[in-house]
């Protein structure tokens, strides 16, 4: 099994490490998974992400590939800026979801999926034009996700820049955090504020170690990949190979906000502009349960007459909300809030609930 | 706190526990799960359970717990009426990480053949198999 520069760190912070996508990964630490999704909500996480996948594209031609390549608008982007993004296959499947960040007018940066990274590789070199180099970073690079509405006060005395000029979705390269070059992105997966530290691997168990250190004296610490998934599942981001897969379209995903259809090409647009146009029959819709019961990923979905409607792709407590929460792809005309499902909870029907957009939503600043 | 492995409990190898007393010339098993299987679970956020009056069989599902990662089927030990639910469990699940052998309890069973209890494992073979597992 593969193991991140962090592995040493986590047996000796007590994890428990599971198989993760061929990766050995801590599922959480002897907190256990509830204080650690309180943990995030209240002060701060952190997560070790360095599975994760960083592709560099570089040169004259790297923004036309990259636009080629995702259906977001690549020429809105500024240098130090990102954004969310899917790539698509010709058909509009989704081939990864993924964030692009702009280092400079030749220079752009893909995080992708962990799962996903040698198709990925493979598709973005199959479809890579002129004048475009291509680099997965991905061994040589560490990332740890430092989350939760104390991060950045925990963060700061570290850190070489005041994180408070850094926007959502800004990051900086020029920077270091505890003495180690890193870039600082203020961007994550959990509903909360907070940032990403992209580090060389071989310093990412330093960063590591100072950064719990940092977390702990703010009232948090490490998160494993339980709390991660309840963190995602409540602020409803969608989850690769669960949420989103090559035989879903990103406007089936409820991701219409990143395709930017009357941009310039990308693959898969045409498809989508069909899609579009015909109008999306089926949709990715959240929904909470009425009834005792927890629906979790490959249950049934029923409507309120008992046909057949879909099913669960992401399921599971929401903690935060003393709630069971859940998302499956469901007739568009279902796809209304106060519409009532059953979720077929091995063997029982339990009434669940459509709701429209994220489970848990993050307070403003005050 | 209380020990890893009760001597006085029979386990299985699905990791439950039951507790046999005498109550009245009827021998009762006080069924749970065990401490190996609640650090395998992590958090408990759900049990479902039988009603009173039910009655289990021995090595067939009797209910299930589902924690914040997965659901898992819950064996009976032993074979009888359920007499009595730990409804408190129901709002407050978390009774099983904390204290699976005690406010963790799950139900209870009026035993209606004592010789089942000749297959289930004592504290020292439980935790040899459990050492098995890990290996």
């Amino acid at each position: 099994m593969r193991r991140t520069p962090l592995y040493e760190a986590h047996v000796r912070l007590g994890a428990r490490m599971v198989d993760f996508g061929g990766w050995s990964m801590p599922v959480s630490y002897p907190t256990g998974i509830l204080e650690e999704h309180r943990a995030t909500r209240t002060a701060v996480g952190m997560f070790d992400v360095c599975h994760m996948g960083e592709v560099h594209f570089t040169g004259a031609g790297a923004a036309a590939t990259v636009q080629r390549l995702v259906t977001n608008d690549v020429g809105r982007l500024e240098n130090g800026r990102a954004f969310y993004t899917v790539a698509c296959l010709p058909s509009g499947g989704i081939v990864d979801d993924l964030i692009v960040y702009r280092v400079d007018p030749e220079h752009y940066l893909a995080v992708v999926n962990a799962s996903n990274i040698d198709k990925d590789v493979d598709w973005f070199q199959e479809h890579r034009g002129a004048d475009c180099k291509i680099e997965d970073a991905s061994a040589r690079t560490g990332l740890i996700a430092f989350q939760g509405p104390a991060a950045q006060d925990a963060l700061q005395p570290l850190a070489s820049i005041p994180l408070d000029k850094l926007r959502s979705f800004s990051f900086a390269t020029d920077v270091t955090v505890a003495g180690l070059p890193v870039w600082i992105a203020r961007t994550g997966y959990t509903g909360e504020d907070g940032f990403e530290l992209f580090c060389d691997a071989q310093d990412a168990a330093r960063l590591w170690d100072r950064l719990v250190a940092a977390a702990g004296a703010a009232g948090g610490g490490p998160v494993g990949l339980g709390a991660r998934d309840t963190l995602r599942l409540e602020a409803r981001l969608a989850l690769y190979g669960n949420d989103l897969d090559e035989e879903t379209t990103p406007l089936e995903a409820g991701l219409g906000w990143v395709v930017k259809l009357d941009g310039d090409d990308f693959i898969g647009r045409d498809a989508l502009r069909v899609q579009q146009s015909a109008g999306i029959t089926r949709k990715l819709a959240g929904f909470v349960m009425t009834a005792r019961g927890i629906a979790r990923h490959g249950y049934a979905i029923y409507d309120a007459d008992g046909v057949p409607s879909g099913t669960v792709t992401s399921g599971g407590p929401a903690p935060t909300l003393t709630q069971n929460v859940g998302m499956g792809y469901i007739p568009a005309r279902l796809d209304v809030p106060g519409t009532k499902l059953s979720i077929d909870c091995r063997g029982k029907r339990v009434d669940a609930e459509v709701v429209r957009g994220p489970f848990y939503k993050r307070g403003k600043k005050t | 706190m209380s020990a890893l492995y009760p001597d006085d409990l029979f386990y299985t190898k699905d990791h439950e526990w039951a507790r046999i007393e005498d109550r009245a010339g009827t021998k009762v098993a006080t069924i749970g799960v065990t401490r190996y299987a609640v650090e395998q679970l992590g958090d408990v956020t759900q049990v479902d359970l039988p009603k009173e009056g039910e009655s289990v069989k021995q090595a067939e599902v009797f209910g299930s717990v589902e924690s914040v990662k997965a659901v898992s089927d819950l064996f009976a030990p032993i074979t009888g009426k359920v007499v009595k639910v730990n409804s408190p469990l129901a709002d407050s699940p978390e009774y099983v990480n904390e204290d699976p052998y005690d406010e963790g309890w799950m139900i209870q069973v009026a035993v209606s053949n004592t010789k089942e209890l000749d297959g289930l494992l004592d504290a020292e073979a439980y935790q040899a198999f459990i050492r098995e597992q890990g290996e």
